[in-house]
């Protein structure tokens, strides 16, 4: 069964309450654990853009969702451009295959990726200038939100794009009786791969480490010769590479296509990732991620469809009850008082 | 600093307030003098329907003015919330959701609960909100800044996802027929009815001038000088002995009543409602126009929600645009006026008038860093 990420079009819950459907729940067990981690790494990889900004800004970057959906949008019109329809699957040979995911790989995380860096310039670096007090930088964004999404309403109207598939949803094997398709192999496999080399550039390199010092402490890294306006474009744009490739991982999975306002749950619930796991902590993401992915897609198959972002929700609220900062706690440069 | 109506006071040059310095000099009994007419002016608008400022022929007049009346509501309740206590709430639309389906369950035909008429519903929705403020706050108001606007963020979002799932919230086929308030017209038709916002409107802008009241009145309390103290640091406020946790709950409670209201009275205008009104968008308005007014200011956050709330409806003719260039705004306001419209600023709050009287010898002369402003250093007793 494939879960509906969409919240619009949630179907109708019939008859009574909440049901709970253990037999279901135990059934799909493996099925659920395996989809929840494909998608608990898409969220991840959202969620590392969220924490590395708010880590090094203090700012919840709200349009950070609309960069994600820029990515899925760079992501369809790379498939539509080399020819592909929406409807059959084609069946390519391996190699043209993998060349045409990494062309729309390349695409979308250059499209992310260059909307976070502009966004970045237009809309929040004119407040840092003027030292605005965070709410504001909250509003903007908001505020920019709103106009990105705007933009792609109006050029391409309110129907989602149909989506495009050049990978069939084939099962590969199966672990435990869950089946493991091609397309949850390349997203996990592939979202942790750009995990770990994100947690090893800013672990390892030069640039890292400014990074590092300005989530720390921006003035004194400032006076050790951080360039920070740099470190912080450098953020900006780790975090739209990111989310552009789990905008192809997204593209490849979900059942339905982009569409203007298909960020938005999405960028809520790898939001929640990242505060779940303790925001501003890059491996906190990672383990948000997954917890989230996993747990919705058990309460999905124990509740219903319907409920599975409630159940997200629920265990944002229930875990921040227990530990106010998260499972990891916060630090990207070090703990926070 | 003058009501609703005012354009934006004359921001342009720093440290001169022309019109806040004229208001502050004018005895109480001038300043109703003043403010009576306005208020009236205010009543008669919808009336009055003045050519530049009418939505028509988009959008329906009295009903846009209401929308305007019902966001200021909002805002207002939302600011002792953002504003004054300093709490991020981003998941106000829970409330709002939260009033409206609490009228509506007790007064649409549609719904298998007992009818009640309108006006009883409007205290019970408000008192059902404001257990929900509790519900809310008690388990996270222990979070801070960025986890508790995360936290409401979700609440608002669950409050709406169980008006999707739960059977008896009818999701998307909603309530048909919600209570209005009692008085029928001359012909006998319902005074208040879905089609004529004047009633609505006229109903509205007295609830928000009641509030203001309350709200004015408990900013100069107890209450409001601790919401400011938790507002200004948390820390510094627990350790002088504001028992911080009770006030945030506080705030959490009567914002939570203004919006049960403001919802309660929405569905009684719309007559219907159903689950698509609720979203986080909804939350994200009704927080830009605290923060675009001016948090902590009142007479701000009315100005940021007339702005909110009318400027989509006035541009009617190019609606295809209308959020591109709300966001726009949005973006620019904050670049060019970060403290919103109108910022608050410190003031002396309770006794201030007598204060600023006795060691000014004229009214309240406020500047942004908290300091007694004079003229002249030498006036000061």
């Amino acid at each position: 069964m494939t879960p509906d990420l969409s919240s619009l079009v949630l179907a109708q819950g019939g008859g009574s309450w909440i049901t709970f459907d253990v037999n279901s729940f135990l059934n799909q067990f493996w099925d659920n654990t395996i989809d929840g981690l494909s998608y608990g790494s898409i969220y991840a990889l959202v969620a590392l853009g969220y924490t590395l900004v708010y880590g090094v800004l203090k700012l919840i970057n709200f349009a950070h969702s609309e960069v994600f959906i820029y990515g899925a949008f760079a992501t369809w019109f790379t498939f539509y451009g080399l020819g592909f329809r929406p409807g059959a699957t084609p069946d390519l040979p391996i190699f043209e295959l993998i060349g045409f995911l990494l062309l729309a790989l390349i695409a979308s995380m250059a499209v992310s990726g260059g909307t976070a860096v502009v966004l970045e310039r237009v809309a929040y670096r004119p407040l840092r200038k003027r030292k605005a007090p965070r709410l504001v930088f909250l509003i903007t964004a908001i505020g920019a939100s709103f106009v990105l999404q705007q933009i792609l309403f109006i050029w391409r109207g309110g129907n989602p794009e149909n989506s495009i598939r050049l990978l069939r949803n084939d099962e590969v094997f199966t672990i435990f009786g869950g089946s493991v398709t091609i397309v949850t192999i390349i997203t996990v496999v592939a979202s942790i791969l750009l995990m770990i080399g994100t947690d090893m550039f800013v672990n390892r390199t030069k640039f890292g480490r400014g990074i590092r010092a300005v989530a720390q402490d921006p003035d004194t890294a400032t006076l050790m010769g951080v360039n920070k306006e740099r470190v912080i474009t450098l953020t900006f744009l780790i975090g739209g590479l990111l989310a552009g490739a789990a905008a192809l991982f997204y593209m490849m999975k979900i059942p339905q296509g982009a569409s203007y306002q298909g960020g938005f749950i999405l960028g809520i619930k790898a939001f929640t990732a990242a505060v779940l796991g303790g925001i501003g902590n890059l491996r906190g993401a990672l383990l948000g991620g997954l917890l989230l992915g996993v747990v919705e897609n058990y309460g999905q198959s124990l509740f219903g469809g319907a409920w599975r972002d409630v159940v997200a929700f629920a265990l944002l609220v229930l875990i921040l009850m227990f530990r106010p900062t998260g499972i990891l706690g916060e630090s990207l440069g070090k703990a926070r008082v | 600093m003058t009501t609703t109506t005012t354009p934006p006071a004359a921001p342009a040059k720093a440290r001169r307030r022309p019109v806040s310095d004229w208001w502050n000099r004018l005895s109480r009994v001038q300043q109703w003098g003043v403010l009576i007419p306005l208020v009236a002016l205010v009543y008669l608008l919808p009336v009055l329907n003045p050519p530049l400022i009418t939505t028509q022929p988009g959008y329906d007049f009295p009903i846009a003015m209401f929308e305007v009346a019902r966001y200021a509501l909002v805002a207002i309740g939302l600011n002792i919330v953002v504003g004054q206590a300093g709490l991020l709430d981003l998941g106000y639309v829970g409330f709002f959701a939260i009033g409206a389906y609490v009228m509506a369950l007790f007064t649409s035909p549609d719904s298998s609960l007992a009818k009640l008429p309108f006006l009883v519903v409007l205290p019970i929705a408000m008192v059902v909100t404001m257990i929900f403020g509790v519900i809310l706050g008690t388990p996270t108001l222990r979070l801070r800044g960025d986890y508790l606007a995360i936290v409401t963020l979700g609440f608002g979002e669950i409050v709406r996802l169980l008006a999707d799932n739960i059977d008896p919230l009818r999701g998307n086929r909603g309530f048909q027929g919600v209570g209005h308030p009692p008085g029928t017209k001359a012909d006998g038709n319902p005074l208040f009815n879905n089609t004529d916002g004047i009633p609505w409107y006229w109903l509205c802008v007295t609830i928000i001038i009641v509030i203001l009241f309350v709200v004015g009145n408990l900013e100069r309390s107890r209450v409001g000088r601790a919401w400011v103290a938790i507002r200004d640091d948390e820390d510094a406020a627990e350790i002088m002995g504001v028992p911080t946790f009770k006030f945030k709950i506080w705030a959490f409670v009567g914002g939570a009543a203004v919006g049960g209201l403001s919802g309660a009275l929405y569905a009684g205008q719309l007559g219907f409602v159903n689950n698509q009104k609720f979203d986080v968008v909804t939350s994200m308005l009704f927080l830009a126009a605290v923060i675009l007014g001016g948090a902590g200011n009142k007479v701000g956050v009315l100005l940021g929600a007339i702005v909110v709330a009318y400027v989509p409806l006035r541009f009617q003719a190019i609606a295809e645009y209308k959020y591109l260039i709300f966001g726009l705004a949005l973006i620019i306001l904050m670049i060019f006026r970060p403290q919103g419209l109108l910022g608050a600023r410190q003031r002396l709050l309770a006794y201030g008038r007598q204060a600023y009287q006795r060691l000014l010898g004229k009214g309240e002369q406020v500047s942004s860093d908290g300091s007694l402003v004079t003229d002249n250093p030498g006036e000061k007793a």
